[in-house]
């Protein structure tokens, strides 16, 4: 542990806390753009989030401490999460702490949070979100745990630093066919685990369709704040997780200054965007599938993934 | 519905209980004599002293190991050979602790039982023979400590049979523990003649010299009556029935404990005395193994009955454990000694784990049981204000057998997927086809997994109660929450600090063969030996704790400094605007599984029945619907069915030969002499 991991620990939290929102709002205004809107700019996310934590939070009688809770175990589990996904620096101190499956089984257990709170309202809506959701993420498990397989074949770890710093050093690496299958298959997962089309629309309110709006329809104020703030930061650990997994440039290493920091923090916002921007304009061209479709997306991506480990074990570089 | 918005004020008008009740212990009298509460009080301290003693047992076995004693006036032919290496006395420990917990929970819930004194007595003597199992040192002697455990949670399970449920269980067990007990008794009768010897430890070293044939029939034989007791696929068929209709404490100590001693078996028998084997054997297990943890979860995904969900995650975790054997055997085999070891480890850890988080849901389940005679999801729900300690009790162990970070489950089912990922490309195509598709199977288990606990706990336990037992359910009584509370505390310990393990494990490590190397590092950080990884359980909960904390302490600075924002009210649930919601516009488990059972619909075969009826006026207007769900054991009604329905067709067909005719039967007998005559000359 050095006073550099630390330090960039600290910043990496900060970074993912203060600029998840940013990363909705500009996703949000690279789809108006493109679907010819002015949209609402891009730090509308921040006005909704003060607007909301200034409210009056109403707690659904009957409900319980499950309820109550559940929004700032949902925020805490992700700043947890964002400092040990290698995004600034690779030397966090909790990288030795939580490897991959840890993340996503912290990513898992947001969710089965945010599940449980959605039931415990007893609302139809609720329990309507709350087994799409549950059905969604059982099947999202085994792709993105095979991804994850994929992933660590390479650095023969399934600690996140080992795997960026092994890009690292051989950034070719990751353009083998199996880093391809797994970049593919893990863009499924991610839309899946952050709930974006074509597995469940964030903008939608139509009780056919919506999923992750179901569940959280009974919060309100300070609570529904906490609510949307850790799904953006879902949202920015996983794209800037992507990001770094498969170009790692810019990123602090052990020893890094403040002015490594600095740099850090600059390339992963800029790759986050280019990242996100790209995501956006993608959803621009598809729909919303069914939610009996999704299982064969999902199943698609898991074969990706198996794909991509058999790939590496077959097609492994020489000498490696 | 009248103005009340909100079913918690409200008593629903939800269906009733089941008549019947389907618990012994509800209380409600039926004309039986209730039983004295002494009787049952000195069987659950018999319970706990004995399942105290045995794990006091195990701990020395563990140590410095026990034995042989050999008492040659206890048994005919053989005698009866005590010994007890770390394997055995890690397995007694796990007995042992389960069982007095259930012991002491039993006097709780049986002080309305109605049990008679051969079945009270059968509980302590079902813990006596589940530690003396692993106590055998011989092969006659685990023979007849192994059939006696069968016959003692025979009478344990018929506690109730006067419900034709349990006798149905009960037949199904009987029949089923039987077929394993016969493989396994040829089995190691076969092991034993080919190796000339009695005791387990002499033939540990003569086993590795019998010829192949043998030491295969012997792997065979022994792993299909281990993996029945177990509960692996197919041979499961026994478990979700009987596992569910025994008394909650017997339903505890069979789902914890004995298929504990199914697992014993394999790691005893099959790795430890039988040693290395051909790569097959590897590949059963791995197969069983992952067919078994998908079928359970599967099963236990879509059950709404909450022991029944329970006794099919019991299967889910057999299988998993199973599975890791199988890669410890496997990688063994291809010389990977470090991974070997981090799968066999998984499985122990696994097995200890699954132990404390299943005795633990089904003595919660047998306190909903308590409370409300009802064991149906789809009547249940709103238990978290009513019996909050049962509710924290059994969400403690939900988050075991889901498999999630901050659960007991967790470190062992990662240990299971980073033996599984670290083989080298290099080591063979075996191995390269086997571990990707493993990995997805524990990953899919795992997901399956979270959404049966998440149904479980989420429909059961929060929301508002679906019926009116549920609506005036009360906490169960201090004799039952004080075990709970204990098993709650170890699965914590187990979840953030699996490290207190580690010394016993080193031991049965050691034990298991030389084909291991050294365990995995399980201190306050997991180190795996020779692969760069870990991960530090107790400190992501440290981690966790500390950001709700901050988060807490932001929101409490930021309100004092500016109080502009009004305090939190609760008021009427907002429903989308709705109007007033009755308890039956909620979800139940029946729905919330729905789509995992439509996704899954190859498999499960669901028998859907939706029955519309119109009003006379206009068939455009719908008078009701009828939605009727059944789910079967597929693998019941397709492989034994079949099977039962030809051997009544025999039977049939035999009994016409004996129609009470004198002659008939005289004239066989003659037949029978002429044959024997005609042979012996």
């Amino acid at each position: 542990m050095t006073g550099a991991g630390v330090a960039g620990a600290a910043v990496q939290v900060a970074a993912v806390g203060a600029g998840a929102p940013l990363l909705v709002g500009w996703m949000r205004q690279v789809r108006a753009l493109l679907e010819g809107r002015i949209g609402s700019g891009v730090l509308q996310p921040y006005r909704d989030l003060r607007k909301l934590a200034r409210k009056q939070s109403i707690v659904p009688e009957g409900s319980t401490v499950v309820f109550a809770t559940a929004p700032a175990f949902i925020a805490a589990t992700m700043l947890v999460v964002a400092a040990t996904v290698p995004t600034v620096t690779v030397a966090s101190p909790m990288d030795g702490v939580g490897d991959l499956f840890v993340v996503v089984g912290l990513l898992l257990i947001a969710t089965v949070a945010l599940i449980l709170a959605a039931l415990d309202t007893g609302t139809p809506f609720g329990g309507m979100g709350a087994s799409r959701e549950t059905t969604i993420a059982a099947l999202v498990e085994p792709a993105i745990l095979v991804a994850v397989f994929a992933l660590s074949i390479r650095a023969n770890s399934s600690n996140l630093a080992a795997i960026v710093t092994a890009t690292a050093h051989r950034p070719g690496d990751v353009l083998t066919p199996a880093g391809a299958l797994a970049f593919a298959a893990l863009v499924v997962v991610i839309a899946a685990e952050t709930g974006r089309l074509p597995i469940d629309n964030p903008a939608t309110h139509l009780e056919l369709t919506m999923v992750h709006e179901a569940m959280v329809l009974e919060y309100s104020g300070h609570r529904l704040a906490l609510v949307e703030w850790g799904a953006s930061m879902r949202l920015a650990v996983l794209v800037g997780l992507l990001a770094n997994l498969y170009l790692p440039i810019g990123i602090a290493g052990a020893h890094a200054g403040a002015a490594g920091l600095v740099v850090g923090v600059g390339a992963i916002a800029a790759k986050t965007a280019l990242l996100a921007g790209a995501l956006a304009a993608g959803e621009v061209f598809v729909a919303k599938v069914r939610m009996f479709r999704v299982p064969e997306l999902l199943a698609g991506s898991f074969l990706l993934g198996l794909l991509a480990v058999t790939a590496a074990y077959f097609i492994a570089p020489r000498g490696a | 519905m009248t103005g009340v918005a909100h079913g918690d004020v409200a008593r629903p008008v939800g269906p009733a209980p089941p008549a019947d009740g389907d618990s012994p212990a509800t209380g409600a009298p039926d004309g039986r004599a209730e039983r004295a509460p002494g009787a049952v009080a000195i069987a659950g301290v018999t319970t706990t002293a004995l399942g105290a003693a045995g794990a006091a047992t195990g701990v020395v076995a563990v140590v410095r190991g026990i034995g042989p004693i050999h008492v040659g006036s206890l048994g005919p032919l053989a005698g009866v050979t005590l010994a007890a290496g770390a394997t055995g006395g890690a397995f007694m420990v796990v007995v042992g602790l389960v069982a007095a917990a259930a012991g002491v929970y039993g006097i709780g819930y049986g002080r309305h039982g109605r049990s008679s004194p051969l079945q009270l007595a059968a509980v302590p003597a079902f813990v006596a023979t589940m530690l003396l199992v692993p106590l055998a040192g011989s092969v006659s002697t685990f023979l007849a400590t192994w059939e006696l455990m069968a016959v003692a949670s025979l009478v344990a399970i018929l506690a109730d049979h006067d419900r034709p449920a349990v006798r149905d269980a009960a037949r199904w067990y009987a029949v089923m523990t039987h077929l394993g007990f016969a493989a396994v008794l040829v089995g190691l009768v076969v092991l034993a003649a080919s190796g000339r010897a009695d005791g387990l430890v002499a033939l540990t070293s003569r086993a590795a010299s019998a010829s192949s044939a043998s030491r295969d029939a012997v792997f065979v034989l022994t792993f299909v009556g281990f993996g029945a007791k177990a509960g692996l696929v197919p041979l499961h068929v026994w478990l979700p029935r009987a596992h569910p209709e025994a008394p909650s404490p017997v339903s505890a100590l069979m789902s914890a404990a004995m298929v504990a001693m199914g697992v014993y078996g394999i790691v005893r028998i099959d790795i430890e005395v039988l040693g290395p084997g051909p790569r097959w054997w590897a590949i059963v297990l791995v197969a069983t193994g992952a067919a078994s943890a998908l079928y359970g979860v599967l099963q236990s995904s879509v059950s709404t009955d909450l022991k029944r969900l329970l006794a099919y995650s019991t299967t889910e975790n057999m299988g998993l454990v199973t599975l890791a054997l199988g890669a410890a055997m496997l990688l063994a085999g291809y010389g990977e000694r470090s991974l070997a070891t981090i799968a066999l480890t998984a499985a122990l850890l696994h097995v200890v784990a699954h132990a404390a988080f299943k005795s633990l849901a089904f003595m919660a389940a047998g306190s909903v049981l308590f409370a409300t005679g009802l064991r149906d999801l789809d009547l249940l729900g709103g238990l978290a204000r009513r019996m909050p300690a049962t509710t924290g009790a059994f969400s403690v162990a939900a988050l075991g057998a889901a498999g999630l970070p901050l659960g007991a489950g967790f470190v062992s089912e990662w240990l299971l997927v980073q033996s599984l990922i670290h083989s080298r490309p290099s080591s063979g195509t075996l191995l390269a086809l086997v571990m990707p598709v493993a990995v997805g199977v524990v990953a899919l288990t795992t997901g399956l997994g979270v959404a049966a606990m998440t149904k479980a706990f989420g429909i059961g336990f929060l929301a508002r109660p679906r019926s009116t037992a549920a609506f005036d359910a009360r906490e169960s009584p201090a004799a039952m929450l004080a075990p709970m509370a204990v098993v709650a505390a170890a699965c914590t310990v187990l979840a953030v600090a699996p490290g207190v393990l580690a010394p016993g494990l080193r031991r049965v490590l050691l034990d298991t063969g030389s084909s291991f190397g050294a365990p995995p590092h399980l201190g306050l950080l997991l180190r795996l030996p020779g692969i760069a990884g870990s991960i530090s359980p107790g400190l992501i909960a440290v981690a966790v704790a500390v950001a709700a904390a901050a988060l807490a302490l932001v929101a409490a600075v930021a309100r004092a400094g500016r109080s502009r924002r009004p305090a939190d009210r609760r008021a009427a649930l907002w429903a989308g605007g709705g109007g007033p919601l009755t308890a039956r516009m909620q979800y139940t488990a029946t729905s919330f599984a729905e789509p995992l059972q439509r996704v899954f619909d190859d498999v499960l075969r669901p028998d859907v029945d939706v029955e519309v009826s119109h009003v006379e006026e206009s068939r455009y207007l719908v008078d009701r619907v009828r939605y009727r769900s059944r789910i079967v054991d597929v693998v019941e009604a397709r492989c034994y069915r079949p099977v039962l329905g030809a051997v009544a067709t025999w039977a049939s067909w035999v009994r016409r030969a004996h129609n009470g005719s004198v002659n008939r039967y005289l004239a066989f007998g003659a037949l029978a002499v002429i044959v024997v005559i005609a042979v012996a000359r």
